[in-house]
């Protein structure tokens, strides 16, 4: 691969430069184009998949007109919103190859785009609450060793270990009986992989157009070969969306229905406190995850509003139970308060597998279904998404995730597979 | 915290609710996977006016059919 | 220092307390914080990034420095801030994020790589050779307070309210608006975060409708339902509202917060405003104050925060202040930012003069005065400069209700659009006591469409003159503070600006400003005010960054409310409970129930309980309680064509009185259920759902009824609350259950397998069923739940002699393994169709369209290759395989999966270890012997029929 052309390389040399000279040489880490009237690649969402598809076609494929086109600001939709987590401790073969290449990529991410992403593999302990849980944990956990996912059961002193502050109370509600941990597994800072990505982009060439909201589709008989937005037509040889949850606001436009619900997921922080938590932990009966921010911050979430929403906010009783779960695993954070609640909008798939591949019109392809664990994926939904545009063909990686699976029934349910009954 | 409107108790907050999905018509197994599939998984899932299905679970158990601005949440009637 | 007179505190009512070790006193009615400067205490807090020294800025929510650790009477709060608490006798008080202490902290000389350190470093370093090797020690800086050992013990209760009009904020407006909603008859919730209401009128010298502005205040509440020290933090959907009462004042002590939600049909904000700090050189120095909580400080609690005061201003708020400073015997200046400010009698006042530094160790020492663009200084020495750099409407809660917001350029500020929102006061930008009442008046007029009432009457305010917006001083080389907590300058946004991050989110991730526990209540409008200022666009271009929920830090224990502990999720009971209790039972939760997972003897394993429960069971009689299987009744004329649409199996040509086994799918086709299906009469069906699935298939009958039968006359109830169950299971249970004296032919003639008859015990009627998910004979007794403890006791009476002994689901489930009865939810998964399980016949038989019929004829749900239920036995026989376990081949130098083990267990009969699993092409593979992995370890088992024990079902039948 070849050097990104930065205007700036970052270092602490450049910082120690910077900072004796008033920091006045940085440049722009991306720059405010007016959009061209043409490009042969049109990516539709400036978030993390979007950004990541941009940099990779440029990088990888060689593409040089590629523009990213994005409504608000770049990474102010799930990127910026959700709890930092990455993993790749999947079940099915097919998604611990799509989740552990993102992983990969994300271990070398900072290096490659000259940007700290701040990836702390702490590692994420995954919590049993039963004798069932472990049964179904053992299963889970020998899935991942046959896939190549290096994790390791935990009896319950196991856990305690890992997370000294865990709820020890046999009598508990939901008692921790042992986990598993992926020690790869972690947190990144999900603000500056957007802009990482961006920022390369940028360097080779992309157009990163910001307050540019795409409104409907150009077609050629039944091809789509542009975008109408808010700044006027833009035409474009192929055009990914990597939109989210609103992927189906945009397959409407396009004039197609997909096997997804769009859910608010809420988000919530602390006030910041001492270290006390080191790792990520994950509970697989009350749904809580948590971790503790490097500034001090408990950043916690759990399960998905009960209602389709695209309003940005999370609603009150579920965020008082996660509270309250969140409480149960941890009781010493009966202390803490609560700073800031938040959602975002996360498109759900009917397996919980994301969508990746052409679309049902022609020239357009998608990036979408993430539901609650895109931000893990993003160097990989990018990767892939580059991939099928510049090919036009499907990787092996993402070949099981056609949209085509919902009529072949050969779904890849990740709850399932981790043995929850529907 | 919605309030929803019951078409038999009247309005109940949201805690009395289970959310049912978009309703759709079922069509005959006589038809081809495609068809099929579209029942069963391909959703309009609208920003704003969307048709839902909800069930009055924690009071009476009636099934109603509801739209509702899914990005401000508000009830339309 | 404390003045000898004036205040809302308690003289009478002295309160010990320490502060960072240091014994101290103040009076009932102080806040910590007044007592800290009521002490002279200057430092109270360390800033987050650079360690500064920080002292008091404001006196309310908006404080962004003073966060400190506070221990009382159990009680501990690690990131207590001080404005807001309540100050107690007893009560230990310390700084956080600074050692040895916030006096004297030795990272301060962080301060020292400012330069190299600007907003967004870690973003350009840290990088070689990786994250990893910096984070530990830059993430041990983390945090401000330190969670202790001790957790919350307090019981934390939620209220709920209904208000026709709820009213945020008791300043001038909101009482005026509540007084006027009041009055044209709505019910009026009116709730304010102080312990008195009134706001500013608790010391203002006016009168309204001819009486003093706080006896007025007094009145207006009549008939109002007040919330005061109640904090409205969260703007949720349709009106509602969440909000937390702090009851520290609550005569039981240090009462636990509560948390209210509120449902209003009409909602008004009075939600006053916050002032701003001016943006200058070292403008972060501890002795730095907010004019206006300089005020608060003297008129709420009599402290006079210093002596040589300087008071730094944009606009005329800060005269009123200047003068109660002097008054209360300060010595004070002004220095206004504007050109001729007026003459005010016994203070000095300068014109078109700002702070252009200042200086001191440890507080403030002396203020540079001087023309903005620092042309010339004047040193003034001073031990408290009081800033006011105009004000910000608090719009947090009108915005999260769903407001929008414009750019006000007059006032500097940015004020709610009025469309459908009701707002009223400061929150408006209003600036005197006369608008305020007139715009609280008509509010509460419009919030309830009433006619025309008379508004309370004061004189007519005083002219205003302009605000002149300060957006920092252009001196270069300085520091000028915008966010106190989290250490952003001007010239941290001004970077952000020029590298790109010119979305107001952008700014504030780049920066964190506003990020802090204050979440930029005092530094937002500064901060995207100079962001505006570095890009060339107008403010309100820039906009604000979104407002959401907690207005101010909450509690997470008041969040959660009762859900805690045994309330968390509850398990239901059996109505037996205590017998088991009472016979030894080791409760579990299975499915939500708290059941008998076994029964231990004394000095029993549960391993060998499990045995001897399951061969009791097996060989004379054992006694089980299954009144937790689910039991929905279905009646009317239409009830066998309906359950024959939802069923997989065929259940219209069932005979009264028989039994079968059946499976309900979902419409995907996946195994959603499976139990017995009863006919009682030829219009009344009684299903068994599994313990865990009763209200889910109670819900799926109601929908498919409603949405696509709705002709159909059928009817659905759910009675298991309404039966206990017994089993008795055994060869020896038809004599046990003929004690019962029910009158039923017992007979297999009469009483066959699958079959069941409805009698009575005396008077108390009866449901006997000859059903076994054991392989054994067996009777499931039902009768009316309170009669469950009696016929409970009479059974284990009657069977006494044959050797009856409970048996609990673990051992249960060792004879159902035997058997290879499968269990839903541990044998089947989210993928399973009803041919995985080797039941394929009702889908060839069976011409109606039933639930999942179309999804059972995919190409994925016709594959020959599916994983299918098998059963399994280990080579080596006294090696329990673990479930979980997977069954897997070599192929082509990797291993690959091909199912797993979903049940094992040692097989009492057998005497080895039997499995079931869920394997590719499973039946296909019947004899074959297959390697078994589990953590990285083989072994090695035998695929065979799924079922080990009696496989002719001779046992069942006779």
């Amino acid at each position: 691969m070849s050097r990104t052309p930065f205007r700036t390389r970052y270092s602490a040399a450049s910082l120690l430069r910077q900072g004796l000279g008033g920091h006045t040489g940085w440049g722009e880490a991306w720059r405010a184009p007016s959009p061209k009237p043409r490009y042969d690649f049109v990516i539709i969402g400036g978030g993390g998949h979007g950004l990541a598809t941009a940099y990779y076609l440029a990088k990888l494929h060689g593409a040089n007109r590629v523009a990213v086109l994005e409504k608000g600001w770049i990474g102010g939709g799930n990127t910026g919103r959700n709890t930092t987590i990455v993993r790749s401790n999947y079940f099915f073969p097919q998604s611990a190859a799509l989740y552990d290449h993102a992983l990969q990529l994300y271990e070398g991410l900072s290096q490659d785009l000259n940007y700290n992403i701040m990836l702390s593999q702490r590692g994420v302990v995954t919590v049993a609450h039963s004798n069932h849980d472990m049964e179904l944990m053992a299963r889970s956990v020998n899935a991942m060793l046959i896939n190549g996912i290096e994790v390791e059961l935990l009896d319950a002193d196991g856990v305690h270990r890992e997370v000294k502050i865990a709820n020890r109370d046999p009598d508990a509600r939901y008692p921790i009986h042992g986990g598993f941990v992926q020690r790869r597994g972690g947190i990144a800072r999900h603000d500056a992989v957007a802009w990482g990505y961006a920022r390369a982009a940028d360097a080779l060439g992309v157009d990163i157009i910001q307050n540019c909201e795409v409104t409907g589709f150009r077609f050629d008989g039944s091809r789509v070969v542009g975008v109408e937005t808010s700044l006027g037509p833009i035409a474009a040889g192929r055009v990914g969306m990597a939109v989210a949850g609103h992927s189906g606001v945009l397959a409407a436009k396009a004039g197609f229905k997909l096997p997804i619900q769009s859910y608010a997921l809420q988000a919530m922080v602390t006030e910041p406190v001492k270290p006390l938590l080191d790792t990520v932990i994950l509970s697989s009966s009350t749904g809580i995850y948590c971790s503790q921010s490097d500034k001090g911050e408990m950043v916690f979430g759990a399960g998905l509003d009960l209602y389709p929403s695209y309003a940005q906010r999370g609603n009150l009783p579920v965020g008082q139970t996660i509270v309250a779960a969140l409480l149960e695993m941890f009781p010493r954070f009966r202390t803490l308060k609560l700073l800031r609640q938040w959602a975002g909008i996360v498109d759900v798939c009917w397996d919980y597998s994301p969508l990746i591949g052409p679309s049902p019109v022609d020239g357009l392809f998608l990036n979408c279904g993430w539901g609650t664990g895109g931000f893990k994926a993003i160097p990989a939904g990018g990767w892939l998404l580059a991939h099928i545009l510049a090919t036009g063909r499907h990787h092996p990686i993402s070949a099981p995730f056609d949209l085509d699976r919902f009529t072949t029934g050969r779904l890849i349910d990740e709850a399932a597979g981790a043995g929850i009954a529907h | 915290m919605l309030a929803l409107p019951c078409p038999h108790c009247g309005t109940r907050d949201e805690a009395e609710f289970q959310f049912g999905g978009e309703p759709a018509v079922r069509p005959p197994s006589s038809v081809s996977d495609t068809v099929w599939a579209d029942y069963l998984y391909m959703r309009r899932n609208e920003k704003g006016a969307h048709r839902e299905l909800w069930c009055h679970a924690g009071g009476c158990g009636q099934w109603f059919v509801l739209t509702r601005d899914t990005a401000t949440h508000a009830v339309l009637p | 220092m404390r003045l000898a007179v004036g205040g809302r505190i308690d003289r009478g009512k002295m309160l010990r307390f320490t502060w960072n070790g240091r014994a101290l006193s103040g009076f009932a009615g102080d806040t910590i914080a007044s007592a800290l400067l009521a002490n002279d205490v200057k430092i109270v807090a360390r800033s987050f990034k650079y360690h500064r020294p920080r002292g008091l800025f404001a006196a309310w929510v908006d404080e962004p420095n003073a966060v400190v650790d506070v221990r009382w009477n159990g009680q501990h709060d690690p990131n207590a801030r001080a404005t807001l608490v309540a100050l107690r006798d007893g009560m230990v008080i310390t700084g956080v994020n600074g050692f040895p202490s916030v006096d004297r902290d030795v990272a301060a000389s962080l301060d020292l790589l400012h330069r190299f350190l600007p907003a967004g470093f870690y973003y350009k370093s840290f990088m070689a050779p990786s994250w990893h090797y910096y984070e530990p020690r830059i993430r041990a800086m983390a945090g401000l307070g330190r969670v202790g050992e001790a957790t919350e013990t307090r019981s934390f209760e939620t209220r709920n309210a209904r208000s026709d009009v709820l009213v945020i904020g008791a300043g001038p407006a909101g009482l005026a608006a509540a007084k006027a909603a009041r009055a044209t008859g709505a019910s009026v919730l009116l709730v304010d975060d102080r312990a008195a209401l009134g706001g500013s009128l608790l010391w203002d010298t006016a009168t309204i409708d001819d009486v003093p502005a706080h006896a007025w205040a007094t009145a207006a509440i009549a008939g109002v339902r007040v919330l005061s020290r109640t904090t409205v933090f969260g703007a949720y959907d349709q009106g509602s509202f969440a909000l937390l009462e702090d009851r520290a004042e609550a005569p039981e002590g240090w009462a636990a917060p509560r948390l209210w939600v509120v449902r209003a049909k009409r909602v008004i904000f009075a939600t006053g405003a916050i002032e701003r700090p001016l943006v200058f050189p070292d403008n972060d120095r501890p002795g730095i104050m907010a004019a206006s909580a300089v005020l608060d400080y003297l008129r709420q609690y009599g402290v006079l925060a210093g002596r040589q005061v300087i008071v730094a201003t944009n606009n005329d708020s800060a005269y009123g202040v200047a003068e109660a400073l002097r008054d209360a015997g300060a010595a004070v200046e002004i220095a206004d930012a504007r050109d001729d400010a007026p003459a005010i009698p016994g203070i000095k006042v300068r014109s078109a003069t700002v702070p252009l530094g200042t200086g001191g160790r440890g507080g403030l020492a002396w203020v540079d005065l001087g023309p903005r663009d620092g042309s010339r200084r004047d040193r003034v020495s001073a031990d408290l400069l009081a800033v006011s750099g105009g004000w910000s409407p608090a719009v947090h809660l009108f915005s999260q209700a769903g407001g929008a917001l414009q750019w006000d350029a007059d006032l500097a500020a940015f004020v709610p659009m009025q469309a459908g929102q009701l707002v009223a006061g400061s929150v408006t930008g209003a600036a005197d006591l006369a608008t305020c009442l007139a715009q609280g008046h008509a509010a509460g007029l419009a919030a309830t469409d009433a006619g025309d009432l008379v508004g309370p009457r004061t004189a007519a305010a005083s002219p205003v003159r302009p605000i002149l917006p300060l957006w920092g001083l252009d001196l270069p080389g300085t520091r000028q503070w915008v966010d106190y907590q989290n250490d952003v300058t001007a010239k941290d946004v001004r970077l952000a600006a020029s590298e790109g991050y010119r979305s107001v989110e952008h700014l504030k991730r780049y920066t964190t400003l506003g990020m802090a526990t204050d979440q930029g209540k005092t530094s937002n409008v500064n901060g995207l005010a100079i962001l505006a200022d570095a890009t060339g666009q107008a403010i309100s271009e820039v906009g604000t960054t979104k407002f959401r929920p907690p207005f101010t830090p909450v509690p997470l224990a008041a969040i959660a409310g009762l859900r805690h502990g045994a309330l968390f999720a509850p398990l239901r009971h059996l109505p037996v409970h205590d017998d088991h209790l009472a016979l030894g039972a080791e409760m579990r939760d299975y499915g939500g129930w708290a059941r008998p997972a076994c029964y231990r003897g004394i000095g029993e394993t549960t391993e060998a309980a499990i045995k001897r429960e399951a061969a009791n069971a097996r060989f004379r009689v054992g006694l089980f309680d299954g009144s937790s299987l689910g039991k929905i009744e279905v009646y009317g004329p239409d009830a066998a064509a309906f359950l024959n649409l939802m069923y997989y199996n065929e259940v219209a040509n069932l005979r009264p009185g028989r039994l079968r086994y059946c499976l309900l799918l979902r419409e995907t086709g996946v195994v959603f259920d499976d139990g017995v299906v009863g006919r009682l009469a030829a219009d009344r069906y009684l299903l068994s759902p599994s313990s865990s699935h009763t209200a889910g298939v109670l819900a799926m009958l109601e929908l498919w009824h409603q949405t696509e039968y709705p002709t159909m006359q059928v009817a659905f109830h759910d009675v298991t609350a309404a039966w206990a169950t017994f089993a008795i299971s055994g060869p020896k249970s038809r004599d046990v259950v003929a004690g019962l004296g029910s009158g039923a032919d017992l007979s297999d003639q009469a009483l066959p397998h699958m079959a069941m008859t409805e009698n009575f015990i005396g008077s108390v009627p009866c449901r006997i069923a000859r059903v076994s998910f054991t392989g054994e004979r067996s009777y499931e007794v039902s009768v009316p739940s309170g009669y469950a403890q009696s016929l409970w006791q009479h059974l284990l009476d009657l069977g006494a002699a044959a050797g009856i002994m409970p048996y609990g689901i673990e051992s249960l489930s060792v004879l159902r393994a035997e058997k290879g009865y499968i269990l839903i939810g541990t044998d089947t998964d989210g993928m399973t169709l009803p041919v995985d399980l080797g039941l394929e016949g009702p889908l060839r038989a069976k011409k109606i369209d039933f639930v999942g019929k179309r999804s059972l004829l995919t190409p994925d749900a016709t594959r020959a290759d599916r994983r299918q239920l098998v059963g399994l036995l280990p080579a080596d026989p006294e090696t329990v395989p673990v479930p979980g376990s997977h069954a897997v081949l070599r192929e082509g130098g990797a291993s690959r999966s091909l199912g797993w083990i979903t049940t094992a267990c040692r097989s009492p009969v057998l005497q080895r270890s039997v499995a079931l699993g869920m394997i590719e092409s499973g039946r296909a593979r019947m004899g074959e012997e297959i390697s078994l992995f589990h953590l990285g370890k083989l072994s090695r088992a035998r695929i065979v029929a799924p079922c080990f024990y009696d496989p002719a079902g001779e046992k069942l039948h006779g």
